[in-house]
């Protein structure tokens, strides 16, 4: 759906000139993480000095997250804790999926119905009484209470995604291999799931996200220094009291930001199927 | 490539089936067990039972359960350590006393409803003009999505850090531009600072909107566009009567998303403001969390979050009834 434009002077009004500012607000936060994670404190803690450059470059405040933080350690609790709940949450949300699409049974579509209302329960409604199961299991404090807790909210995702993208595999593809003599779960694992591949890329990689950003959960049921992920050990550890230590809060946002932009760029494509996916059904 | 990644799942739904069925089944010799199990999983209601079995486990334990607990926590005077009684209604007595709580219920609704309205508007005006063909077109809609994934609370750390009280970047520029003499404190008053909230919240939602929003234009036919202008029918006029009707439907559901989610936001809020200053900003998400998590009432806690749950009934409801009517 081209446009066509009459002049350029109208073009800039209504075109090129709202598109430049809105990236330029969408990215500015980003230049300001960058920048404060480089300017000396000198600079950073003085009104006079123009805070948008340094002529004084330094990766002090990185040198301090990495010697005097546990940062490397959040940086490691958050890859394996997304990674294990992507992966359950990818299993599970592959079998329900292919079940719901593709299996005749009674209670098919009140299930489905079921499984995309979860999908709308947010954290918040239910983070108090979790903190009472994770106990009771004996999981406060560890991993485990987020890896396990996490899918609640992937799950539902999941299957609801992929549920969409085996409906528009073929039927047939399948029944000709259970023709020839194929088992439906053989038909099922050697047939229907390699086709599914794109829509699991997509999913996990958005459950990726999600899990490596989740805040209220881990905040919760994650409470030892050691045990925590990057978006709560930099929220937590480096604000002490009432003083803030930008230069490294900002270095560290930068860093926990970075790998799941770096995800999200591979596979931009995957990325927006989800994201779309998600609210198309 | 693709079988490699397919294998595990193969054994491990096997070896579930396989551990699943004996229970019912009389024992019988393994390789006789093994064709046994294979004939039932031929059945599609047994196969399905197997294949949606991990789903239901997790969410019967971890959403249904504290669903049901958290009910009985709001009805309970529960303290940290100590088991809770029966005590009725009393929580949502206290609630409806409680000045901070009304406020945070005001706040919950203003920053919903101000935010979707102008995340939907930003939005679109962004989806328009992605819909443009334009050099770097691709990396400028990459970046546009990246407020979105980013972790909320590192960007809005970010955000704190621009609205600091000293060294805010907005109060410097204003201030060499000659606009104020005196600093602005972004957060230190209880309206200036949800207007602020709003302000990231928008920021980081308008994203998710314009390419949802894009992918929906995307589908429109540009002929019906071509049809309309030979019918004389203005720019504005296009837009209102043949783009605005034909993506309606997956407007609607961004929007009832976004509400949701928006409605039930905690992180934000309790990153840049922690309800401050003097309790002015609380939402639900984060007077529930300070009642349960700081001061160690849980039955409180959770009498607060469950306000949540009629907004949330009446929005699935919409959804579901929605999704019905258009298959």
């Amino acid at each position: 759906m081209a446009v066509r434009y009459g002049g350029p002077l109208k073009r800039a009004v209504t075109f090129q000139i709202p598109l430049v500012l809105m990236v330029g607000v969408t990215l500015f936060p980003f230049y300001w993480m960058v920048i404060t994670s480089i300017r000396p404190d000198l600079e950073l803690y003085n009104v006079r000095a123009n805070p948008f450059f340094t002529l004084h470059p330094t990766l002090a405040h990185f040198q301090y997250l990495f010697d005097l933080t546990m940062f490397p350690r959040w940086a490691w609790n958050t890859l394996f804790i997304a990674t294990v709940s992507t992966g359950i949450s990818l299993f599970c949300g592959l079998l329900a999926g292919y079940a719901l699409a593709r299996l005749q049974f009674r209670w098919a579509a009140p299930l489905g119905t079921l499984i995309f209302v979860t999908y709308l329960v947010p954290p918040t409604l239910l983070f108090i009484p979790l903190g009472d199961v994770v106990k009771a299991f004996g999981l406060g404090d560890t991993p485990w209470a987020v890896i396990l807790t996490y899918p609640t909210f992937l799950i539902p995702f999941c299957t609801w995604l992929l549920m969409g993208y085996f409906k528009t595999i073929p039927r047939e593809i399948e029944e000709c291999a259970r023709i020839d003599g194929a088992s439906r779960i053989r038909a099922m694992v050697s047939i229907s799931f390699p086709l599914a591949v794109p829509g699991i890329l997509s999913a996990g990689i958005f459950a990726f996200t999600l899990s490596w950003n989740e805040f209220l959960y881990a905040l919760v049921f994650l409470s030892s220094p050691q045990q925590k992920t990057i978006p709560i050990g930099v929220f937590t550890e480096l604000v002490r009291g009432d003083v803030f230590y930008w230069g490294p809060l900002m270095a560290g946002a930068l860093l926990g930001s970075i790998p799941v932009a770096l995800v999200y760029s591979l596979f931009v494509e995957h990325y927006v199927t989800a994201l779309t996916g998600a609210v198309k059904g | 490539m693709a079988d490699q990644r397919i294998e595990p799942v193969l054994a491990e739904s096997a070896s579930r089936g396989a551990s699943a069925i004996p229970a019912a089944a009389p024992p019988i010799p393994a390789r006789g067990r093994a064709v046994r199990i294979g004939q039932l999983l031929e059945r599609e209601h047994v196969l399905a039972c197997v294949l949606l079995a991990p789903t239901l486990l997790i969410l019967t334990l971890f959403i249904a359960y504290p669903f049901l607990l958290g009910i009985w926590l709001a009805v309970s005077d529960k303290v940290v350590g100590r088991p809770g009684n029966f005590i009725g209604l009393e929580n949502f007595r206290v609630n409806l006393n409680d000045t901070i709580f009304l406020r945070a219920f005001q706040n919950t609704f203003v920053y919903t409803f101000i935010a979707t309205i102008l995340k939907l508007t930003l939005g679109m005006l962004a989806a328009l003009l992605l819909n443009h063909h334009f050099r770097f077109k691709r990396i400028v809609r990459a970046s546009m999505l990246l407020p979105w994934i980013v972790p909320t609370v590192l960007s809005t750390l970010a955000w704190q850090w621009m609205f600091d009280a000293t060294f805010s970047v907005f109060n410097w520029v204003l201030m060499n531009v000659g606009l104020i003499s005196k600093r602005i404190l972004w957060l230190g008053d209880g309206t200036l600072a949800m207007g602020c909230l709003i302000a990231v919240n928008v920021w980081r939602g308008t994203p998710f909107f314009a390419i949802t929003l894009l992918a929906g234009l995307q589908t429109v036919n540009p002929d019906l566009h071509e049809a309309a202008e030979i019918d004389g029918a203005n720019a504005w006029q296009r837009f209102w009567r043949v783009t605005l009707p034909l993506i309606k439907p997956i407007m609607l559901v961004v929007v009832l998303f976004s509400m949701i989610a928006t409605f039930a936001d905690f992180q934000l809020i309790y990153v840049l403001t922690r309800g401050g200053p003097y309790s002015s900003t609380h939402v639900f998400g984060t007077y529930a969390y300070e009642l349960a998590m700081r001061a160690a009432k849980l039955g409180q806690g959770a009498s607060i979050s469950l306000f949540l749950f009629p907004f949330l009934l009446v929005v699935i409801v919409f959804q579901l009834w929605y999704i019905r009517r258009s298959d």
